[in-house]
């Protein structure tokens, strides 16, 4: 066993060779943003920082600040309440399947998969008739258009649960809720946590809700920095700053809750 | 059999949702089928019968022909690439090597970002000047001695969409690779032992057992990037801007209802996305489904 693993050693050089593959991108954010403003230079974008300078991230910050504040601003609400609800449709869809709940189901998965280009025009129309605009309107976006995969990791998750546990418990009395609120919600503390990472996630990366939904000042993080790369007049180096910035919460959830995150990626191929 | 209480108080409880998603999804899908069956060019909405115009319209109109071809050329590059890396990746971290999860992480963090920024930062790497001003990918390339490589990446004519499929892949290898190694994780050990004792090679193990074993996975994976190729839209926009050459259905519904106010044209392209998209999908949907009922 020993000599196999040791003859598989060889495998090192194309893992660690994509391993550079995939950080390039990131190492360029890096050093660049470390960069002194007098040692930018296009022709050494690969060359490591003389020393450590923040002025790329200030630079940076004090443009995006107020987009990233929209960001959190927008997405914290969203992302806890398409859970809730998620939770709660998930369980009813798992164990208390009403006559219909079979086409139900499927309907709601649906909506994950649709291009949003097919519903942007009435969303715009409609936001715009109830006068929800700016940033509530793209929350609301959110929750809605989150309801299907958050659904759908619930239910997957409840249906999982042997119905025993539930049969008990009506026995001695307690009713839909109560099995609810005592049961299901305290073994689905996992589930919340790879619902909301996922949620969190989407919301923050979402560019075509943000950019039909909101105006100039309540712009989130993914628009903002678009704009910001478009325009001639910020230099590249304080875009690769700002990119960093707006990948850093992100990245930070990944960091720390990878193993979640992995979980709620595969329940989005409907393999939950 | 749920008492009548139950099963009213469970209704009353998911109704908010369904009605969300009635309105949200297929209420304003029928909305938008009906502005694609209008005149409405202008800001104020118009909904003038016009039939079919605006679609047949759409298919004599050669910008959408490009789109078509790009969607086309990106789907391939992008789908294969990522099913190839995939699949490479995780037969490779599926070795028990020493340093797995440390590996499986970073060629998943790509996933955690948004296109937005993947597409600023390959901008940049996907430099296409020339000589004294070469930066990014293409100065990596001289000093690596490679110079036959240098290339103008996204601005190459006709085959630019390959370069964003690079930028692409670069962000959904990693979603590809986490399904075959969850694929892989599923199929017993004992199968592999067993071929390894008749004598076949750990090359014949994957290409002969393990890839047909896979091919559901294969199949979602499929399907999955499939129809996320047909919705790109930010990573070019990050990339390149609206460009003509680099034009897909996405860019041109949106050009074409917010900036050229044409509402009609741009409800009729977001329909045939969404057609082509139910087309996978739908089909992949009922499987699923059921094939969970019968497990």
């Amino acid at each position: 066993m020993s000599r196999l693993r040791l003859s598989r050693n060889w495998l090192y050089i194309p893992l660690i060779a994509m391993a550079i593959f995939y950080l390039l991108p990131m190492y360029v954010m890096l050093v660049t943003g470390f960069k002194a403003f007098d040692e930018i230079d296009l022709k050494t974008m690969w060359n490591l920082p003389r020393g450590i300078a923040f002025d790329n991230y200030i630079e940076a910050f004090s443009k995006l600040a107020p987009s990233l504040g929209n960001s959190f601003l927008m997405v914290i609400p969203s992302a806890l309440l398409s859970s809730a609800l998620g939770s709660l449709n998930g369980y009813i869809l798992a164990k208390w399947k009403f006559r219909g709940a079979d086409v139900i189901f499927p309907l709601i998965l649906f909506g994950m998969f649709i291009p949003y280009q097919s519903i942007l025009i009435p969303l715009v129309q409609f936001m715009n008739a109830i006068g929800i605009t700016g940033l509530p309107g793209l929350a609301l976006a959110h929750i809605i258009y989150g309801i299907p995969i958050t659904t759908l990791t619930f239910r997957n998750y409840y249906a999982g649960l042997p119905d025993e546990l539930l049969e008990a418990a009506k026995i001695d009395g307690a009713s839909m809720l109560g099995i609810y609120r005592h049961i299901l919600l305290p073994l689905s503390i996992p589930s919340f946590v790879v619902v909301l990472i996922w949620q969190f996630t989407s919301a923050w990366n979402d560019f075509l809700f943000a950019v039909v939904l909101t105006g100039n000042r309540q712009w989130p993080i993914t628009v903002a920095l678009n704009n910001m790369a478009g325009s001639q007049i910020i230099a590249w180096n304080v875009q690769m700053a700002g990119s960093l910035l707006a990948a850093l919460p992100t990245l930070l959830v990944y960091i720390f809750l990878g193993r979640y995150f992995l979980r709620g990626l595969l329940a989005g191929s409907l393999k939950g | 059999m749920l008492r009548d209480k139950d099963r009213y108080l469970s209704i009353l409880l998911i109704s908010p949702s369904i009605i969300a998603v009635l309105i949200f999804i297929y209420g304003f899908i029928a909305w938008s089928v009906r502005v694609s069956l209008s005149k409405w060019k202008g800001l104020n909405a118009d909904y003038t019968w016009n039939g079919l115009k605006n679609y047949i319209d759409l298919f004599h109109d050669p910008r959408f022909a490009v789109d078509i071809r790009n969607t086309l050329l990106f789907t391939v590059v992008f789908v294969v690439g990522c099913l190839i890396l995939g699949f490479l990746l995780a037969v490779m971290l599926d070795q028990g090597l020493r340093g797995e999860g440390f590996f499986r992480s970073l060629f998943l963090f790509p996933m955690a970002i948004s296109y937005i920024v993947t597409g600023v930062v390959w901008r940049w790497l996907m430099n296409p000047a020339m000589g004294s001003r070469m930066s990014g990918f293409n100065l990596l390339f001289t000093y690596l001695g490679l110079d036959s490589w240098v290339n103008a990446w996204h601005t190459t004519p006709k085959w630019g969409m390959a370069a964003i499929a690079l930028a692409a892949i670069w962000q959904m290898s990693g979603y590809t690779m986490a399904l075959y190694l969850a694929g892989l994780r599923a199929i017993p050990h004992e199968l592999k032992e067993a071929a390894r004792i008749d004598g076949a090679s750990e090359f014949q193990i994957y290409r002969r057992i393990m890839l047909p074993l896979l091919a559901p996975v294969t199949l979602s994976a499929l399907i999955i990037l499939g129809h996320t190729s047909l919705k790109v839209f930010d990573l070019i926009i990050a990339i390149a801007g609206k460009q003509l050459a680099l034009d897909v259905p996405a860019i041109y519904m949106w050009q074409a209802t917010f900036d050229g106010l044409f509402y009609a044209r741009g409800a009729a392209i977001g329909i045939l996305l969404l057609i082509s998209v139910a087309v996978l999908i739908i089909p992949y949907i009922r499987y699923t489904l059921k094939t969970e009922a019968q497990t």
